[in-house]
């Protein structure tokens, strides 16, 4: 750790660095010097900071601005950078970063939708998930929801083929310019909202010349609920309940995480056999999470009948969630201090008649599906994402270590019991749409292999410790990332003293899936585009929040 | 009489013409027109039928695959189910469209079910039971089944819908390439066969079926005519033109209530008829089992009445097309093209080449 702040301190003498005690140190940056302290982040050896977690909008007391969290691919440092915006509350502006990491072309637009900042330099500055005629920026703390200035519509939603990009002038005011988004001679399809393969809905604007993808605009927000919006209006537990609600089938996992925050920032020890009980339960749900995209990957190409093989798995895991957490989605089951309820009876009974099945059905898929030459003829070498590719827009979970990533979070940023854990960090190098097939599928035989070293090793004791009533954090930030089942999910937490956070921020795995898709799937058959956006596995909730 | 005549011989037809003819004084063109319309009637029975049995068939079959049960609610073992279906399709609204082509878009279901009706009268069931029997028939029931494709492509086109202009142009390419493999496994066939005439092809069969007395020729030619029959039908994993993830329902998208029916009938019948010319072309027809010098056995055989073997058949090669359909994932167009003129075409050129050498030196059986 001290070895990055003193790098830093060396390399731009005079700026502030804080080292917070429970989280990752802050870098505090003028917006005048941002664009080249990011170069500088991400291409000085010893910090190489070229995967950008997530941007953090803010609205603080001192004004609008943005909480950048970056890691390294190399040293698997994080830190985070400050920059506040230049400009009133009417034009915010902050210097783009989209030209370091491509992922934050996105990142950028979700802030502008949330904050109204304008990223200077960025080539796409629309709204990302609001409609194009929204008014106000709803994340800021002066923000007026009141239902009338937004009505809900019962007309079409207004489309523009235009988006904007803004510079600076000499005497510091935004120039705006239009630019299009697809040309007019351009065929456009339209995949989405509604389409039995964007798996949920989200919409691809796909222009095409015959059968071949020339351009995708990757267009969300159907699906948004306003999570962190809505979390700032509720304690610190009720904010757990919509960890269920992002990616339904990561909802231990994400749960998990939420509670590890609050926990850690609240200074709660929890007792070890809630520990395992969560581990446990976060490998049972990236075992079903696999077994679900294994088969619902085969029925997007055609293959129908692998999503029944599938599901026998997945059925049998949800029965055991349902034994002892009462339901078989959302969950809600880790709370903070520990977990909702105890084990039921027959836990571990159940537990092993799974891990005795597993290795004979993943072996039958193989048999089935990845052996058969057609899959593997529509899936060897579609949708080749290379490494840099992967690390620069950000895809994480078994996505990026296809492309040769070595990015799970249970080894880089060890949380709970992981680090006395025996298992293998799955990556392949290909890159394309088989290696992303193929890691998940070896991905559930490394959770199996976690199960069967935890199933007879679960420790008698509490499974909740006792936490205050009324839960109050500390004054303060923090930052922390852990692995779901799609990949790295970043979670921002602040607070100002009080039983509600002062902004609760949810880096989602799914969001940079989708936006990569454009990238890799540029010259590929419309048929691919099925095939890079299922071997992506993206959740559209989990992007839309 | 010439054999160019549509010949209506369901069962005993003389005494319906006598009927006709002399107990109710019809004049001859009189009772042939009558004659006609039965068999017109008859047909389309047996096609509405038939389809709703394979709609069953196949749900049952996939169900198996898939570790369900499959329909099993209406009637026994849920038998009744297609015909629950059907009557649903029958009274549901037919949506109309703004901005289509309206005559194009209410023809192209017609089309493709003429084309598939049409193919269908030339399957011979039994002995002599045979709507349309001349001396062209397997060039005949070539040439009109080509028909359907027509209706595909207009289907697409008139709809005024980027899926369904996409989906048909993917149909058209498809057909077109695979009517290729189909033509040529047929000529291949018919040169052992050295008639192009159904029921002659059917004749020729019954001391021993092709697919043994034409062997390594003949074989080559009944994978090649099952793979570009599978593709000929739009079936999975063949099913480009649909392909559901990628284009919803790829042509047909638009169409709703009888006219989406009439589609979906089609599809299940052309699976009747590519096994039905296969049955006839490779497995003998309605010829049961024969296997030369074994009489006893020969005899058994022939105690299981024509039609028995011929739907046998049939039902047989569906469950293997099925199958196919229920196991493999879709092919991309690009390389369901590249399958057709990289590989079954010259294969096929060669394997003409080849049986015509078999015939020549006398090498078949």
């Amino acid at each position: 750790m001290a070895n990055i702040t003193d790098i830093i301190a060396g390399l731009f003498p005079g700026i502030s660095v804080d080292t917070p005690e429970k989280s990752a140190p802050v870098v505090t940056v003028d917006d005048s010097k941002w664009h080249e302290v990011a170069a500088a982040l991400r291409d000085t050896k010893g910090l190489q900071m070229d995967y950008l977690v997530t941007i953090v909008g803010m609205d603080w007391p001192e004004g609008l601005g943005c909480m950048y969290y970056l890691m390294s691919s190399v040293t698997n440092e994080i830190v985070g950078v400050k920059v506040l915006a230049k400009g009133d509350r009417e034009q915010p502006s902050i210097t783009s970063v989209a030209d370091i990491w491509k992922v934050a072309t996105l990142y950028e637009r979700e802030v502008y939708d949330f904050f109204g900042i304008v990223f200077v330099g960025n080539p796409d500055m629309r709204r990302l998930f609001l409609s194009i005629d929204w008014k106000g920026y709803p994340l800021r703390k002066d923000y007026d929801a009141n239902p009338d200035l937004n009505p809900v519509s019962i007309e079409s939603e207004r489309q523009s083929d235009f988006t904007s990009t803004y510079s600076r002038n000499a005497d510091g005011t935004l120039a705006k310019e239009d630019v299009r988004v697809f040309q007019p001679e351009d065929f456009v399809v339209n995949i989405g909202p509604q389409h039995p393969a964007t798996h949920g809905v989200l919409r691809f604007r796909t222009a095409i010349d015959g059968e071949e993808i020339k351009k995708i605009d990757v267009y969300m927000g159907y699906i948004h609920r306003g999570v962190e919006k809505l979390c700032e209006g509720l304690t610190y537990p009720q904010t757990l309940h919509f960890m269920d609600r992002l990616d339904y089938f990561s909802a231990h996992n994400y749960h998990h995480a939420l509670c590890l925050l609050i926990e850690k920032a609240a200074g709660i020890e929890i007792s070890r056999r809630a520990q395992v009980i969560r581990v446990m339960m976060d490998e049972l749900s990236r075992i079903a999470s696999h077994c679900l995209f294994v088969g619902t990957f085969c029925m997007d190409l055609g293959a129908t009948t692998m999503l029944f093989y599938t599901l026998r798995v997945r059925e049998q895991i949800l029965d055991i969630m349902e034994k002892t957490c009462g339901a078989r989605m959302t969950f809600n089951y880790d709370c903070i201090g520990g977990v909702m309820a105890d084990l039921h009876p027959d836990f571990v009974k159940d537990v092993k008649e799974l891990l005795a099945v597993i290795p004979r059905n993943v072996k039958e898929y193989n048999d089935l599906f990845t052996g058969n030459v057609v899959a593997r003829n529509r899936l060897s070498g579609v949708g080749i994402l290379s490494r840099e590719d992967a690390i620069g827009y950000g895809v994480t979970g078994p996505s990026g270590r296809a492309s040769g990533w070595a990015c799970d979070m249970r080894k880089l940023q060890p949380y709970s019991i992981y680090s006395e854990l025996q298992f293998d960090e799955v990556v392949a190098t290909e890159g394309d749409s088989m290696a992303r097939f193929k890691c998940r599928l070896d991905e559930i035989l490394q959770s199996a292999r976690i199960l069967e070293q935890l199933v007879d090793n679960i420790p008698d004791g509490e499974y909740l410790v006792k936490v205050p009533k009324v839960l109050k954090l500390p004054q303060g930030a923090w930052f922390q990332v852990t692995e779901g089942c799609r990949g790295a999910f970043g979670l921002y937490l602040e607070s100002d003293g009080s039983t509600k956070p002062y902004r609760l921020k949810i880096a989602p795995p799914c969001l940079p899936q989708a936006a990569v898709v454009d990238h890799i799937t540029r010259g590929y058959k419309i048929a691919d585009l099925i095939t890079i956006g299922g071997s992506m596995d993206y959740i559209v909730p989990d992007i839309d929040r | 009489m010439t054999s160019g005549y549509i010949q209506a011989q369901f069962l005993d037809t003389t005494g319906v013409h006598t009927l006709l003819t002399e107990t109710l004084h019809l004049a001859p063109w009189a009772a042939v027109t009558v004659e006609c319309l039965l068999v017109g009637v008859g047909i389309l029975l047996v096609y509405a039928l038939l389809a709703l049995f394979y709609i069953y068939y196949e749900r049952k079959l996939c169900a198996a695959f898939q570790c369900r049960l499959g329909p099993n609610r209406v009637g026994p073992w849920g038998l009744l189910q297609s015909f629950a279906d059907m009557f649903k399709m029958l009274i549901k609204e037919i949506i109309h469209l703004n901005h289509i082509d309206r005559f194009l878009f209410a023809l192209a279901p017609y089309l493709v079910i003429i084309a598939s009706v049409m193919a269908f009268a030339v399957l011979p069931w039994n002995d002599g039971v045979q709507i349309i029997d001349f001396n062209i028939g397997i060039f005949f029931l070539i040439a009109v089944s080509s028909i359907g494709v027509l209706g595909i492509l207009l289907a697409g086109w008139s709809s005024n819908n980027k899926f369904t202009l996409i989906g048909s142009l993917r149909s058209g390419a498809q057909m077109v390439s695979y009517e290729l493999s189909i033509g040529l496994s047929v000529i291949t066939m018919v040169c052992l066969a050295g008639t192009m005439s159904v029921t002659g092809i059917v004749q020729e069969q019954s001391d021993l079926w092709f697919i043994f007395k034409g062997h390594v020729p003949a074989l080559i030619a009944f994978v090649i005519y099952m793979i570009a029959g599978t593709a000929e039908t739009n079936r999975g994993p063949f099913d480009l033109p649909e392909a559901e993830s990628e284009l919803t329902a790829g042509y047909h998208t638009e169409y709703s209530g009888m006219h989406f029916g009439f589609f979906y009938l089609a599809e299940y019948l052309n699976l009747f008829i590519v096994s039905g010319v296969a049955s006839l072309l490779f497995l003998g027809g309605w010829q049961p089992l024969h296997i030369p010098s074994w009489d006893g056995f020969n005899m058994v055989m022939d105690y299981i009445p024509g039609f028995i073997w011929f739907l046998g058949k049939c039902f047989l090669l569906s469950y293997v097309i099925i199958w196919f359909k229920w196991t493999y994932p879709r092919l991309r167009i690009d390389q369901l093209l590249a399958l057709e003129w990289k590989y079954l075409l010259p294969i096929n050129l060669f394997n003409l080449v080849l049986m015509v050498l078999v015939i020549v030196f006398g090498l078949h059986f």
